[in-house]
């Protein structure tokens, strides 16, 4: 297993690398990033706009620039020179990626909780009124755009605020800037009460379809021979459903969530910019607006790089959940 | 699915069974009527009342989105003297504060929502369906190639992806179209290449092999046909994750720009205007979910009928 998730890692960093050649040249595509700078009003010296490129890194040919790149990264850890001259982007990628992570993994871990509840009882109360429910809902969240439904949800929390008087849900912002209690505590439901609704919003839009999945690979589970073999052995009805049943499903929906990390990242983009959240969404456009390639290319490598681990992740999964793939 | 296909005969009264001089085929007691699989794609569709029923809406939602604006009073660039009135007889859906129809520009931004939509199917389809084919059918260095490809562009968050490729461009509709449809490929494409690596194996591409046929036919007349099922039904559920992808990227400011419009671009307008002009956030909204939900439904439809392995029978 260890041999196994060695070369998988040592698969995935020419991906890696590709990934941040296609960005690098995209990013390089859109534009020039002192711009900004050189149409200031009055014009800055000629020798400003020189520092600036040498900060950058601009003076030299795309290959070099990304070379360079590449070098300090490795060597140094270093992600290189941001626009914003203020900017440390490592350290800047590490406070937002924090932000952002919180509310991801909380996100999938009360969608997969929702999901597979819904969907087992869905699945073994076919056509039941609850399973029309579930299946409405699954497919209202899966019709909705993710930032509409924030901007809703936002709405209605701020409404409920104006009608009670009272801060009871935070809509803007991952913490409060001014803390009456200061303490470890008051942090944590600080920044818990914050979470709230975007993790309700991303929630729901990862709900939908796995919610829909477990119900189908479920019932194909329910319909096969050995199911059917347990039943008539006499066990009792709950073993069926979680040993023989549920534990066969919950393979495929392994490998569905760890593909729709990707996406959640994106939703996670939409959900940050409608709160206001610090997080990767707002840096990534920031990225964007400065046409800053390094800090694009940082931010990349680090979602690319989580989402390969959660596919890591869902393949050593297989082995835990089906014995016949034991990565050797 | 125990569908009765076959269909009692006219009684033979006693006769023994005997062969039909003129055709010389045998004379059954019951006789099998012939079907051919798009006929019973057809009916098991048409009993998904909720398929259908969706299918009607869609074609509804279509016809008034491309034929209305030319019937409705106002265009979508027209600024009437109304400024931010709510929704009246006069103005069905509202106006908002320059005086825009927001009938009109809803009618507007769901056609070219609807068009976005349509089209990044249609690219990702094609697309993805050559990519998964040639990939499939070849094997080898081809495969490992196209695949790699594929994996670099599903490890990035194909909305990112897309907000930085449209960074470059103006946003009309097509471009949008063009880098939506291309990142949503490599997901039919791969798709579209595990039915092809099985169904290359079958034993009627063989014989066509054998019987001196070119890679190209085979993979237009075999491959292709029987992954036809798996594509369809990705393609229509392209076309709701198509229309919601536009809303997304509209929103961060890198899909369809203002002074053209979408149903992404309306609702990013109205987002402000959420608690205090509530039309102007709501009405595109729905229509998004309206249009996504008629199209999964179909979707799902779809797959139920396409399905030979469908054996439940529906209620």
């Amino acid at each position: 297993m260890l041999a196994y998730t060695i070369r998988r890692v040592l698969i995935s960093v020419p991906v890696l690398l590709g990934s941040t050649i296609l960005v690098f040249i995209m990013v390089k595509l859109s534009g020039d990033p002192l711009e900004s700078i050189k149409l200031r009003n009055p014009p800055p010296p000629p020798q400003t706009i020189k520092l600036e490129e040498h900060r950058l890194g601009l003076d030299q040919s795309w290959p070099l620039q990304y070379w360079n790149w590449l070098k300090g990264l490795v060597l140094h850890g270093n992600f290189g020179a941001a626009v914003q001259p203020s900017d440390n982007i490592g350290s800047e990628i590490g406070s937002h990626l924090w932000v952002t992570m919180r509310l991801v993994f909380f996100s999938v871990l009360i969608a997969l909780i929702l999901a597979i509840i819904t969907g087992v009882l869905s699945a073994v109360k076919q056509y039941s009124a609850l399973d029309y429910t579930t299946t409405f809902f699954g497919f209202l969240f899966l019709s909705m755009p993710v930032f509409w439904f924030a901007v809703l949800l936002k709405s209605w929390g701020i409404w409920y605020n104006q009608n009670v008087s009272a801060n009871t849900f935070y809509t803007i912002g991952d913490k409060s800037v001014v803390l009456e209690n200061d303490t470890t505590w008051g942090h944590i439901t600080d920044v818990a009460g914050h979470m709230v609704l975007p993790t309700i919003v991303l929630g729901l839009a990862g709900y939908a379809g796995w919610t829909r999945f477990t119900r189908a690979s479920m019932l194909e589970v329910l319909n096969s021979d050995h199911v059917r073999l347990a039943r008539a052995k006499g066990l009792r009805s709950r073993k069926v459903l979680v040993r023989h049943a549920l534990r066969n499903a919950l393979i495929p929906l392994t490998t569905v969530t760890a593909l729709d990390i990707a996406a959640l990242l994106g939703g996670a983009i939409l959900t940050e910019t409608v709160f206001q959240w610090q997080g990767m969404g707002a840096l990534f456009v920031q990225s964007l607006r400065d046409k800053d390639a390094h800090l694009m290319m940082g931010w990349l490598l680090v979602s690319a790089t989580i989402v390969i681990l959660f596919n890591l992740i869902a393949d050593l999964l297989y082995g835990v959940l089906d014995p016949r793939i034991r990565h050797a | 699915m125990t569908e009765p296909t076959t269909k009692a005969a006219a009684p033979s009264a006693g006769k023994p069974v005997a062969t039909d001089p003129a055709t010389g085929r045998v004379e059954r007691e019951f006789t099998v009527k012939d079907r051919s699989q798009f006929q019973q794609t057809m009916r098991r569709f048409l009993r998904h009342k909720l398929a259908v029923g969706s299918l009607i809406v869609f074609l509804l939602l279509v016809l008034f989105a491309f034929v209305g604006p030319h019937l409705w009073k106002y265009q979508y660039t027209t600024i009437t003297p109304d400024n931010s009135v709510p929704p009246s007889m006069k103005h069905p859906f509202g106006t908002d504060n320059l005086g825009h129809d927001m009938f009109a520009q809803v009618l507007r931004g769901l056609q070219q929502s609807i068009k976005v939509a349509l089209s990044i199917a249609l690219i990702a389809t094609v697309g993805g369906t050559l990519w998964g084919t040639i990939s499939g059918y070849y094997k080898g260095f081809v495969d490992n190639a196209l695949m790699r490809f594929a994996d670099l562009i599903l490890t990035i968050p194909s909305l990112a992806l897309a907000a930085a490729l449209a960074n470059n461009f103006s946003g009309s509709w097509w471009i949008i179209a063009i880098i939506l449809g291309g990142l949503a490929a490599p997901y039919v494409g791969r798709v579209v290449r595990g039915m092809v690596l099985s169904i290359r194996e079958r034993e009627y591409v063989e014989a066509a092999r054998a019987l001196g046929a070119s890679d190209i036919r085979i993979m237009l007349r075999h491959l292709v046909p029987n992954a036809f099922a798996v594509v369809v039904v990705n393609a229509t559920l392209l076309v709701a994750s198509g229309i919601l992808a536009e809303t997304s990227l509209s929103f961060l400011g890198f899909g369809v720009r203002p002074p053209d419009t979408s149903l992404g671009v309306l609702i990013t307008l109205g987002q402000g205007a959420v608690n205090t002009r509530p039309w102007l956030f709501y009405f595109p909204g729905l229509f998004i979910i309206l249009v996504a939900l008629t199209v999964n439904f179909l979707g799902d439809g779809l797959r139920d009928a396409l399905d030979p392995q469908q054996t439940r029978q529906r209620r």
